[in-house]
Protein backbone atom coordinates (compact mmCIF):
# COMPACT_ATOMS: atom_id res chain seq x y z
CA UNK A 1 0.00 0.00 0.00
CA UNK A 2 1.31 3.38 -0.98
CA UNK A 3 2.21 5.60 1.93
CA UNK A 4 0.25 8.63 0.72
CA UNK A 5 0.87 10.56 3.89
CA UNK A 6 4.60 10.39 3.22
CA UNK A 7 4.44 12.09 -0.16
CA UNK A 8 5.03 15.82 0.26
CA UNK A 9 2.48 16.78 -2.41
CA UNK A 10 -0.22 14.64 -0.76
CA UNK A 11 0.52 16.35 2.53
CA UNK A 12 0.42 19.74 0.80
CA UNK A 13 -3.13 18.98 -0.38
CA UNK A 14 -4.18 17.59 3.02
CA UNK A 15 -4.75 14.05 1.76
CA UNK A 16 -4.92 11.04 4.05
CA UNK A 17 -5.93 7.40 3.79
CA UNK A 18 -9.36 6.76 5.33
CA UNK A 19 -9.40 2.98 4.88
CA UNK A 20 -8.91 0.26 2.36
CA UNK A 21 -11.87 -1.95 1.42
CA UNK A 22 -11.57 -4.80 -1.02
CA UNK A 23 -8.17 -3.61 -2.06
CA UNK A 24 -9.27 -0.15 -3.13
CA UNK A 25 -8.02 2.68 -0.90
CA UNK A 26 -10.39 5.49 0.05
CA UNK A 27 -8.63 8.84 0.33
CA UNK A 28 -9.79 12.05 1.94
CA UNK A 29 -8.70 15.61 1.20
CA UNK A 30 -9.60 17.85 4.12
CA UNK A 31 -10.74 21.35 3.21
CA UNK A 32 -8.25 24.16 3.47
CA UNK A 33 -8.16 27.68 2.12
CA UNK A 34 -5.18 26.75 -0.08
CA UNK A 35 -7.41 24.54 -2.23
CA UNK A 36 -9.70 27.34 -3.39
CA UNK A 37 -9.92 28.50 -7.00
CA UNK A 38 -12.93 30.68 -7.77
CA UNK A 39 -14.54 32.07 -4.59
CA UNK A 40 -16.10 29.25 -2.56
CA UNK A 41 -15.08 26.54 -5.02
CA UNK A 42 -12.23 24.04 -5.01
CA UNK A 43 -9.60 24.63 -7.71
CA UNK A 44 -9.86 22.14 -10.57
CA UNK A 45 -6.16 21.40 -10.21
CA UNK A 46 -6.51 20.45 -6.54
CA UNK A 47 -9.33 18.04 -7.46
CA UNK A 48 -7.15 16.60 -10.24
CA UNK A 49 -4.27 16.20 -7.79
CA UNK A 50 -6.50 14.19 -5.44
CA UNK A 51 -7.75 12.04 -8.35
CA UNK A 52 -4.20 11.31 -9.51
CA UNK A 53 -3.03 10.28 -6.04
CA UNK A 54 -6.10 8.05 -5.61
CA UNK A 55 -5.39 6.48 -9.02
CA UNK A 56 -1.78 5.70 -8.11
CA UNK A 57 -2.87 4.35 -4.72
CA UNK A 58 -5.40 2.06 -6.43
CA UNK A 59 -2.74 0.57 -8.70
CA UNK A 60 -0.25 0.25 -5.87
CA UNK A 61 -2.85 -1.61 -3.79
CA UNK A 62 -3.08 -4.34 -6.45
CA UNK A 63 0.58 -5.23 -5.99
CA UNK A 64 0.98 -7.93 -3.39
CA UNK A 65 4.59 -7.31 -2.46
CA UNK A 66 5.79 -3.86 -1.44
CA UNK A 67 9.05 -4.47 -3.30
CA UNK A 68 7.27 -5.62 -6.47
CA UNK A 69 9.44 -4.23 -9.28
CA UNK A 70 6.22 -2.89 -10.81
CA UNK A 71 5.82 -0.48 -7.86
CA UNK A 72 7.21 2.41 -9.90
CA UNK A 73 4.74 4.72 -11.55
CA UNK A 74 5.12 7.32 -14.23
CA UNK A 75 1.98 9.08 -15.45
CA UNK A 76 1.30 8.92 -19.20
CA UNK A 77 -1.87 10.94 -19.26
CA UNK A 78 -5.02 11.78 -17.37
CA UNK A 79 -8.42 12.98 -18.55
CA UNK A 80 -10.53 14.69 -15.91
CA UNK A 81 -14.27 15.30 -16.27
CA UNK A 82 -15.64 17.89 -13.89
CA UNK A 83 -19.21 16.96 -13.03
CA UNK A 84 -20.30 19.25 -10.20
CA UNK A 85 -18.77 22.29 -8.53
CA UNK A 86 -16.35 21.32 -5.77
CA UNK A 87 -17.55 23.02 -2.60
CA UNK A 88 -15.34 24.17 0.27
CA UNK A 89 -15.70 20.94 2.25
CA UNK A 90 -13.88 17.62 2.69
CA UNK A 91 -13.53 15.62 -0.54
CA UNK A 92 -13.15 11.85 -0.98
CA UNK A 93 -11.71 9.83 -3.83
CA UNK A 94 -11.32 6.18 -4.73
CA UNK A 95 -9.76 4.60 -7.79
CA UNK A 96 -10.65 1.31 -9.46
CA UNK A 97 -7.77 -0.37 -11.23
CA UNK A 98 -9.25 -1.30 -14.61
CA UNK A 99 -6.17 -3.25 -15.57
CA UNK A 100 -2.69 -3.61 -14.14
CA UNK A 101 -0.43 -5.35 -16.60
CA UNK A 102 3.32 -5.64 -16.69
CA UNK A 103 3.82 -2.29 -18.38
CA UNK A 104 0.63 -0.21 -18.15
CA UNK A 105 -1.78 0.52 -15.35
CA UNK A 106 -5.22 1.88 -16.25
CA UNK A 107 -7.43 3.38 -13.56
CA UNK A 108 -10.90 4.88 -13.28
CA UNK A 109 -11.19 7.22 -10.32
CA UNK A 110 -13.98 9.35 -8.87
CA UNK A 111 -14.14 12.15 -6.32
CA UNK A 112 -17.18 13.13 -4.27
CA UNK A 113 -18.21 15.20 -1.28
CA UNK A 114 -21.66 14.56 0.18
CA UNK A 115 -22.24 11.15 -1.40
CA UNK A 116 -20.38 8.70 -3.66
CA UNK A 117 -23.56 8.75 -5.80
CA UNK A 118 -22.91 12.41 -6.61
CA UNK A 119 -19.36 12.56 -7.93
CA UNK A 120 -17.88 16.02 -8.42
CA UNK A 121 -15.24 14.71 -10.83
CA UNK A 122 -14.07 11.52 -12.53
CA UNK A 123 -10.87 10.69 -14.35
CA UNK A 124 -9.18 8.05 -16.44
CA UNK A 125 -5.47 7.78 -15.85
CA UNK A 126 -2.79 5.68 -17.52
CA UNK A 127 0.58 5.06 -15.98
CA UNK A 128 3.74 3.32 -17.00
CA UNK A 129 4.54 0.83 -14.28
CA UNK A 130 7.67 -1.10 -13.48
CA UNK A 131 9.69 1.05 -15.83
CA UNK A 132 13.18 2.07 -14.98
CA UNK A 133 12.89 5.53 -16.42
CA UNK A 134 15.69 7.97 -17.00
CA UNK A 135 14.87 9.99 -13.90
CA UNK A 136 14.61 7.03 -11.58
CA UNK A 137 17.71 5.06 -12.33
CA UNK A 138 19.40 6.35 -9.21
CA UNK A 139 16.71 4.67 -7.08
CA UNK B 1 -15.61 50.57 -19.85
CA UNK B 2 -13.52 49.14 -22.64
CA UNK B 3 -13.72 45.39 -22.15
CA UNK B 4 -10.49 44.73 -24.03
CA UNK B 5 -8.50 46.69 -21.46
CA UNK B 6 -10.47 45.83 -18.34
CA UNK B 7 -8.73 42.61 -17.43
CA UNK B 8 -5.07 42.26 -16.50
CA UNK B 9 -4.10 38.75 -15.34
CA UNK B 10 -0.80 40.05 -13.95
CA UNK B 11 -2.64 42.49 -11.73
CA UNK B 12 -5.02 39.74 -10.60
CA UNK B 13 -2.14 37.42 -9.67
CA UNK B 14 -0.24 40.19 -7.91
CA UNK B 15 -3.28 41.09 -5.84
CA UNK B 16 -3.95 37.46 -4.90
CA UNK B 17 -3.49 36.84 -1.20
CA UNK B 18 -5.08 33.43 -0.84
CA UNK B 19 -6.27 30.37 -2.68
CA UNK B 20 -4.68 27.45 -4.46
CA UNK B 21 -2.45 29.36 -6.87
CA UNK B 22 -1.01 31.47 -4.06
CA UNK B 23 -0.46 28.32 -1.95
CA UNK B 24 1.39 26.69 -4.84
CA UNK B 25 3.58 29.77 -5.23
CA UNK B 26 2.71 30.22 -8.90
CA UNK B 27 3.19 33.62 -10.51
CA UNK B 28 2.27 35.58 -13.61
CA UNK B 29 4.76 35.71 -16.51
CA UNK B 30 3.07 37.27 -19.54
CA UNK B 31 -0.09 37.35 -21.63
CA UNK B 32 -1.28 38.25 -25.11
CA UNK B 33 -4.69 38.74 -26.67
CA UNK B 34 -5.66 35.07 -26.36
CA UNK B 35 -2.99 33.48 -24.14
CA UNK B 36 -1.54 33.62 -20.66
CA UNK B 37 1.66 32.19 -19.18
CA UNK B 38 2.24 31.37 -15.51
CA UNK B 39 5.29 29.94 -13.75
CA UNK B 40 5.53 27.47 -10.89
CA UNK B 41 8.85 27.69 -9.02
CA UNK B 42 10.32 24.37 -7.92
CA UNK B 43 9.20 23.54 -4.39
CA UNK B 44 9.95 20.39 -2.41
CA UNK B 45 6.46 20.54 -0.86
CA UNK B 46 5.13 19.59 -4.31
CA UNK B 47 7.19 16.50 -5.08
CA UNK B 48 5.77 13.02 -5.30
CA UNK B 49 9.01 11.05 -5.26
CA UNK B 50 11.36 11.58 -2.35
CA UNK B 51 14.16 9.64 -4.03
CA UNK B 52 14.30 11.74 -7.18
CA UNK B 53 12.70 15.04 -6.16
CA UNK B 54 10.53 15.01 -9.29
CA UNK B 55 7.48 17.28 -9.05
CA UNK B 56 4.11 15.58 -8.76
CA UNK B 57 1.93 15.88 -11.82
CA UNK B 58 -0.97 17.46 -9.92
CA UNK B 59 0.64 20.90 -9.47
CA UNK B 60 1.23 21.01 -13.23
CA UNK B 61 -2.50 20.42 -13.78
CA UNK B 62 -3.26 23.27 -11.37
CA UNK B 63 -0.84 25.56 -13.22
CA UNK B 64 -2.35 24.69 -16.61
CA UNK B 65 -5.95 24.91 -15.37
CA UNK B 66 -5.30 28.43 -14.07
CA UNK B 67 -3.37 29.54 -17.16
CA UNK B 68 -6.23 28.18 -19.28
CA UNK B 69 -8.85 30.08 -17.30
CA UNK B 70 -6.82 33.28 -17.57
CA UNK B 71 -6.40 32.75 -21.33
CA UNK B 72 -10.19 32.72 -21.60
CA UNK B 73 -10.45 35.88 -19.50
CA UNK B 74 -7.92 37.80 -21.61
CA UNK B 75 -9.61 36.69 -24.81
CA UNK B 76 -12.99 37.79 -23.45
CA UNK B 77 -11.45 40.95 -22.00
CA UNK B 78 -13.12 40.47 -18.64
CA UNK B 79 -12.84 38.53 -15.45
CA UNK B 80 -15.82 36.23 -15.08
CA UNK B 81 -16.21 32.86 -13.50
CA UNK B 82 -16.02 29.75 -15.61
CA UNK B 83 -16.17 26.09 -14.72
CA UNK B 84 -13.70 23.56 -16.11
CA UNK B 85 -15.70 20.95 -18.01
CA UNK B 86 -12.83 18.63 -18.77
CA UNK B 87 -9.09 18.67 -19.00
CA UNK B 88 -6.72 16.19 -20.59
CA UNK B 89 -3.00 16.31 -19.96
CA UNK B 90 -0.27 14.26 -21.61
CA UNK B 91 2.89 13.97 -19.55
CA UNK B 92 5.61 14.01 -22.21
CA UNK B 93 8.49 13.69 -19.77
CA UNK B 94 9.18 14.39 -16.07
CA UNK B 95 10.05 17.94 -15.03
CA UNK B 96 13.70 18.22 -14.05
CA UNK B 97 14.12 18.59 -10.27
CA UNK B 98 15.03 22.11 -9.25
CA UNK B 99 13.66 23.85 -12.34
CA UNK B 100 10.62 26.13 -12.55
CA UNK B 101 7.73 24.94 -14.69
CA UNK B 102 6.23 27.40 -17.17
CA UNK B 103 2.67 26.86 -18.36
CA UNK B 104 1.24 28.72 -21.34
CA UNK B 105 -2.34 28.25 -22.52
CA UNK B 106 -4.15 29.71 -25.52
CA UNK B 107 -7.89 30.05 -25.95
CA UNK B 108 -8.28 29.10 -29.60
CA UNK B 109 -12.06 29.18 -29.71
CA UNK B 110 -14.74 31.01 -27.78
CA UNK B 111 -18.42 30.40 -28.29
CA UNK B 112 -21.15 32.16 -26.38
CA UNK B 113 -21.05 29.59 -23.60
CA UNK B 114 -17.94 27.43 -24.05
CA UNK B 115 -14.22 28.18 -24.28
CA UNK B 116 -11.66 25.77 -25.79
CA UNK B 117 -8.05 25.93 -24.70
CA UNK B 118 -4.77 24.25 -25.55
CA UNK B 119 -1.49 24.60 -23.73
CA UNK B 120 2.02 23.42 -23.09
CA UNK B 121 4.28 23.26 -20.06
CA UNK B 122 8.09 23.33 -20.15
CA UNK B 123 10.94 23.66 -17.66
CA UNK B 124 13.18 26.07 -19.52
CA UNK B 125 13.02 25.19 -23.20
CA UNK B 126 9.65 25.72 -24.90
CA UNK B 127 10.82 23.43 -27.71
CA UNK B 128 11.17 20.55 -25.24
CA UNK B 129 7.79 20.53 -23.45
CA UNK B 130 7.03 18.40 -20.39
CA UNK B 131 3.26 18.34 -20.89
CA UNK B 132 0.46 19.21 -23.31
CA UNK B 133 -3.06 20.10 -22.27
CA UNK B 134 -6.48 20.36 -23.91
CA UNK B 135 -9.39 21.68 -21.88
CA UNK B 136 -12.88 23.10 -22.25
CA UNK B 137 -14.69 25.53 -19.98
CA UNK B 138 -18.28 26.53 -19.40
CA UNK B 139 -18.56 30.31 -19.33
CA UNK B 140 -20.73 31.74 -16.57
CA UNK B 141 -22.29 34.69 -18.31
CA UNK B 142 -23.47 37.55 -16.20
CA UNK B 143 -21.65 36.54 -13.05
CA UNK B 144 -18.72 38.92 -12.76
CA UNK B 145 -16.40 38.10 -9.86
Amino acid sequence: MIKVQLLPYAEFLGISLVHQDNGSPLLSMSYSEGLIGAPGRLHGGAIAGLLEIAAIAAIDATLEEPDDPRARFKPINVTVDYIRPGRAVETFARGIAVRVGTRIGSVHVEAWQESPDKPIAAARMKLLIGQKSEHREED
Amino acid sequence: MDPASSFDPGDLLRRGRSGHIVALGADYVAHGEDWCELVLPYDRRLISDLATGVLASGPIVSLMDSAAGLAICVKRGLLQTHATLDLRIDYLRPARPGLSVHGRCRCYRLTRRVGFVEGQAHDGDPADPIARVAASFLLDNGQPL
